[in-house]
């Protein structure tokens, strides 16, 4: 279990202050200057080295994100876009961040800004988070009224300045290139890539989206060293994670830990365990609703970190576990979320457009037994020809978890419609 | 140049093609929906997948830039299933509906479902039905078949330049329409019928007309600009059914204007088809020996300097030669073909040509335009400027009155006298012509159709060489005609050699026109000779019936000076004839017989007299000369003549759609004065 020391989100359930004067005691803007004049090639090389990789949902190493940022400018500004659009069903980590410690977000927003040569941030947040709004707008104009950003942030004579977006409720905002649509005024549709953000992204400009728990972090790491970050979890797959545990536990929470903890530790030391016990549980959804189920017999051993929960066909995502046990209904609880992204997918892409009403179709009456045995092969067909087809990666998130429920729960699916057809018999 | 293994063939291909782009040249089928070559991109439809090492997705070819070292499979089994996985997503909202669709035989869906679908349908749930969108009087929706490709969308908004198109809706219920129920106020809308691949957007005045299967394609050239569009004519039996563009990469790539597409139910309204003699007051049908045998009487009893000869804006350039040779043998050259009264010089050919080509546009970097609309005078041509502003780096200015170009400009002024400010330098724009590598001026009819015209074409000419408009590869200096009839006019001289007055004449011979001011003909033996009966037959006192430009092979030089030939797609309708016949038959009714007797003898002629007509579809280079009248301008604001767009000319003023376009303009500027 991590140390209370080598926690970075000190104050994630709120018992403190959450603005200026309570962010600094808890060691938020402590040596930023120092860390500014130490340059913007060190900052990137210390979050490369830390394996800092990003918290969104892909996974992607952040320092070599920063890296793809063009060293010098061409004349076009550069952005720093911060993904606070979180949306994952399942999934509260940023939300936690920006109203109990938003500091640590906008001391990110600077050193990630300095870092690619960006003097303005956009922290694009989910516009139901009205409340987080507030803090965080009044976080920024704390952090201004100090001068710790602004024309000349924390003393650095660098002009750093931070705007923030409320975003109108699609889920679809939440992918990278969708948000920068959005926030140019546009409908919320995925780019095609490439080009990438980092050479034509917001306004045609050079620009990294980043998820909000990545730049949170990265002050911690840049002022502790990624020598310490890099000491927790599995190679490759570093560091310290806030995981959200919901669903069929005693104890629903959001809790800072080690990467690859074992699921069942997780589960049981900081959510209560699973409601009737661990051999109550039927299956865990283990990061956000985009990722294929586990049922139990996997989650005795899985370990929460990209490779290992890769390895058992499923993954991290935004590291959001839901639990269910087993009294839940899992045809249903899947048919919930393929209706889900039915009702997100932007609508621009064939195979996701047409591709999720159908599987919601089917799911509804494979809820009811109401269909062949043979259509469960169809099911499965149909996410294959969405997965891998699409512009962005909605469509495998509506394919993964309809697949994740035929891998491990085929038999639940014959046994309904055998029930179906004997019941209409 | 890039070098790629495409299907085990290494081949090269220039930089900048996509991947689709270097399939083609290699010559591997991609299906597609939503590319289009003279489109953005949008990567939408997924038709376009191919394989490509070491890319763990399949990727779409149509967005994907080429690379050095890039191995690409079109027809591995992975991507044979993802096509018919798109297929199959594709067609099952569709509805299956292709026996009463309009786009049935021409439809990519169609095709491309033969070709890379299966051959059933696995989707047992229900489908999707939406509301159809009302565009105006051109386009026919069927919003339950778009396949939202965005095609349309992006047509409007990038090359029509009218933003009114767009997506509502997410995922399923994503429907492509206007945000407010309006017609669409571009003059290419039509263009968005080609656009469609599959039966959602149609012809609304074609509609269920005929099927493509049976109609006769006749390639042909427009005349209801000057611009000289390709275009095929589609005809069934006698009739014209519809007209659609032809690709010329240096005319109208692939556009049409709505008038160029929608006019063509004009032609069989308001036709002439017999000839008519006037009695007592009265138009009575005749026949071709009295009315040549009268007008031949006339004229040999006219004093051959009372007699004079206007054509019209649609008037070919075999009929006004012969028309010209004609009045010379009997000592009469009372010619015009500047019907508008336009302040041309016939001397210089580049002084009323488009010398920069249409093509040219795409490489200047500053326009002035002095009274002209584009957008309405030559709407493709518009969208030609608006296509090379958007790649940046053009700046225009406009003398006139302020219009919506669809492209922003800034607007100088409408006084003549900032034409003398250009000369001396001291207009804000002049210093952006001066900087400018490749400047232009376009002088449009509302510069030249005036008393000082002549005087504004000096003041053009004298702008042209003090900016460095005129130089060694570029000649920036450039007239914007909007009848196709006028450089070929120019061209063959018809023009009078000596001015004349209208209402001395005593026999005025009308080849085609109709937008003369008839006060001044009252006093003479009129005839007409033209295909409508619209404003000149309705004058005449003799009406001989000719053709249509779809019913003969004729020259027309377009505004570049571009000689091309229409061809016969039908008939001339009833009793008319082509209309360097009729002239041929009156010149042997008055013993005076032209000296050819079929067109090639003609054509050898005319090509032999004026020699830019020896090459067709090339545009001979023009000398630079001096031309214009050096002299004080009025004072009258330079305006942008506003021509109704829908009612120009005899076929337009003929046809329905083309008045129900026009209606549809003035309702919306009611509604929108209210």
């Amino acid at each position: 279990m991590l140390n209370d020391q080598d926690r970075i989100f000190t104050n994630i359930y709120g018992f403190n202050d959450a603005l200026l004067h309570g962010a600094k005691k808890r060691g938020d803007w402590e040596g930023t200057k120092r860390i500014l004049t130490k340059g913007r090639d060190w900052i990137v090389d210390t979050i490369k080295g830390s394996g800092l990789r990003g918290r969104g949902g892909a996974g992607f190493s952040t320092g070599m994100k920063w890296s793809f940022m063009p060293k010098v400018s061409d004349g076009r500004p550069h952005y720093l876009v911060v993904n606070a659009d979180e949306g994952e069903p399942g999934t509260c980590k940023d939300r936690e961040i920006m109203r109990h410690e938003p500091h640590k977000l906008i001391e990110g927003c600077l050193l990630a800004a300095f870092a690619m040569g960006a003097h303005v941030a956009y922290i694009y947040v989910r516009g139901e988070f009205f409340r987080e709004i507030e803090v965080l707008q009044n976080a920024i104009d704390e952090a201004y009224a100090e001068g710790l950003i602004g024309k000349n942030s924390c003393g650095s004579d660098y002009q750093f300045d931070c705007y923030i977006h409320k975003g109108m409720g699609a889920y679809i905002c939440g992918e990278e290139t969708a948000l920068i649509e959005s926030l140019e005024g546009k409908k919320g549709q995925p780019r095609l890539k490439p080009p990438f953000p980092a050479n034509a992204g917001l306004y045609g400009c050079p620009t990294t989206v980043n998820n909000v728990e990545s730049i949170a972090v990265a002050p911690t790491i840049l002022k502790r060293g990624s020598e310490w970050f890099s000491s927790f979890g599995r190679a490759n797959n570093t560091g310290t994670k806030l995981f959200n545990v919901s669903g069929h536990v005693n104890q629903p929470c959001t809790v800072e830990e080690e990467m690859s903890i074992p699921l069942k530790d997780l589960i049981e030391k900081h959510a209560g365990g699973v409601k009737g016990g661990w051999d109550n549980l039927l299956a865990v959804i283990p990061g956000g609703a985009s990722v294929p189920c586990l049922p139990k017999s996997l989650c005795d051993t899985v370990l929460m970190d990209f490779d290992s929960l890769k390895e058992n066909q499923s993954g991290l995502g935004t590291a959001a576990v839901m639990v269910m046990d087993k009294s839940t209904d899992i045809v249903a609880a899947i048919a919930r979320l393929s209706a889900f992204y039915k009702h997100e997918s932007c609508g621009q892409c064939t195979p996701c457009r047409e591709g999720t009403g159908w599987l919601s179709r089917m799911m509804i009456r494979m809820v009811a037994g109401n269909a062949s045995v043979k259509e469960i092969d169809l099911l499965d067909q149909v996410t294959r020809q969405i997965e891998g087809h699409t512009i962005c990666a909605l469509g495998d998130a509506a394919a993964w978890p309809v697949q994740g429920l035929i891998r491990h729960f085929r038999s639940e699916l014959e046994e309904r419609i055998a029930q179906a057809k004997s019941k209409a018999a | 140049m890039p070098k790629l293994i495409i299907d085990n063939n290494e081949i090269e291909v220039e930089e900048g093609l996509t991947v689709l782009q270097a399939c083609e040249i290699a010559g591997a089928e991609i299906p597609r929906f939503c590319f289009h070559e003279r489109l953005s991109i949008a990567g939408n439809c997924r038709m376009c997948l191919v394989e490509m090492e070491r890319a763990p997705k399949p990727i779409a070819s149509c967005a994907m830039p080429v690379a050095d070292g890039m191995v690409i499979k079109t027809n591995s089994e992975k991507i044979i299933k993802a096509r018919e996985g798109v297929m199959e997503f594709l067609l099952i909202n569709h509805p299956l509906d292709c026996p009463i669709c309009d786009q049935g035989g021409e439809c990519d869906l169609q095709d491309q479902a033969m070709g890379y679908g299966s051959d059933r349908s696995r989707y047992i749930e229900g489908k999707r039905a939406v509301k159809d969108k009302d565009l105006g009087p051109l386009v026919a929706t069927v919003m339950t078949r778009c396949i939202h490709c965005t095609r349309c969308i992006r047509f409007a908004t990038e090359i029509a330049g009218v933003p009114e198109l767009g997506a509502t809706g997410r995922g399923e219920h994503m429907e492509v329409g206007t945000y407010v129920e309006e017609a669409l106020t571009s003059e290419l809308s039509g263009n968005l019928i080609d656009l469609c691949p599959v039966g959602a957007l149609t012809s609304k005045p074609y509609s269920f007309n005929a099927r493509p299967w049976e109609l006769t394609k006749t390639e042909s050239i427009d005349v209801m600009d000057a611009l000289g569009s390709n275009i095929r004519v589609d005809t069934r039996g006698n009739e014209v059914l519809r007209v659609v563009p032809r690709n010329h990469d240096d005319i109208n790539q692939e556009w049409i204007s709505d008038k160029t597409r929608f006019a063509c139910d004009g032609l069989r309204r308001q036709r002439l088809d017999q000839p008519f003699v006037r009695r007592r007051g009265k138009l009575e049908p005749s026949n071709w020996e009295d009315a040549i045998k009268l007008c031949a009487n006339k004229i040999k009893n006219t004093d051959p300097l009372k007699i004079a000869s206007i054509a019209g804006d649609q008037v070919d350039c075999e009929t006004m030669f012969s028309t010209k040779l004609l009045l010379k043998k009997i000592g009469c050259t009372n010619v015009d073909c500047l019907q508008d009264g336009a302040k041309l010089d016939q001397k210089v050919r580049s002084s009323y040509i488009f010398n920069t080509k249409i093509a040219g546009i795409d490489e200047a970097d500053a326009i002035l335009i002095v009274g002209s609309n584009p957008r309405l005078e030559s709407p493709v041509l518009n969208a030609r400027i608006r296509s090379r502003f958007l790649k940046g780096g053009l700046q225009i200015g406009l003398i006139g009155g302020a219009i919506d170009l669809t492209y922003p400009y800034q607007h100088l002024g409408d006084e003549p006298q900032l034409l003398e400010q250009f000369i001396a330098g001291k207009n804000k724009f002049s210093k952006v012509l001066k900087k400018a590598k490749n400047p232009m001026i376009i002088l449009g009819s509302g510069a030249i159709n005036r008393e000082d015209g002549a005087q504004i074409l000096h003041n053009a000419r004298k702008i042209a060489e003090t900016t460095g408009m005129i130089a060694d590869n570029w000649n920036g200096f450039n007239v914007l005609q909007s009848a196709a009839s006028r450089v070929g006019g120019l061209d063959i001289g018809f023009v009078p050699e000596k001015l004349f007055n209208l209402e001395d004449m005593e026999l005025i011979y009308l080849i085609g026109a109709d937008e003369i001011d008839f006060n001044k003909t009252k006093n003479a033996f009129v005839v007409y000779q033209g295909h409508h009966g619209d404003n000149g037959a309705h004058h005449a006192d003799v009406i001989l019936p000719g053709a249509a430009y779809t019913e003969k092979s004729a020259t027309f030089v377009n505004l570049e000076g571009r000689p091309q030939r229409t061809q016969k797609a039908v008939f001339p309708l009833g009793q008319a004839k082509e209309d360097w016949r009729i002239i041929r038959a009156l010149s042997g009714a008055i013993d005076k017989p032209l000296p050819f007797d079929d067109l090639s003898d003609l054509r050898k002629l005319l090509s032999d007299t004026v020699p830019s007509f020896g090459s067709m579809n090339e545009i001979i280079t023009n000398a630079w000369g001096d031309f214009g009248l050096e002299g004080p301008m009025t004072n009258r604001r330079i305006s942008n003549i506003s021509v109704n767009f829908f009612m120009s000319d005899p076929i337009c003023r003929a046809s329905i759609t083309m008045a129900e376009c026009a209606k549809a303009q003035s309702d919306r500027l009611a509604r929108e004065a209210v």
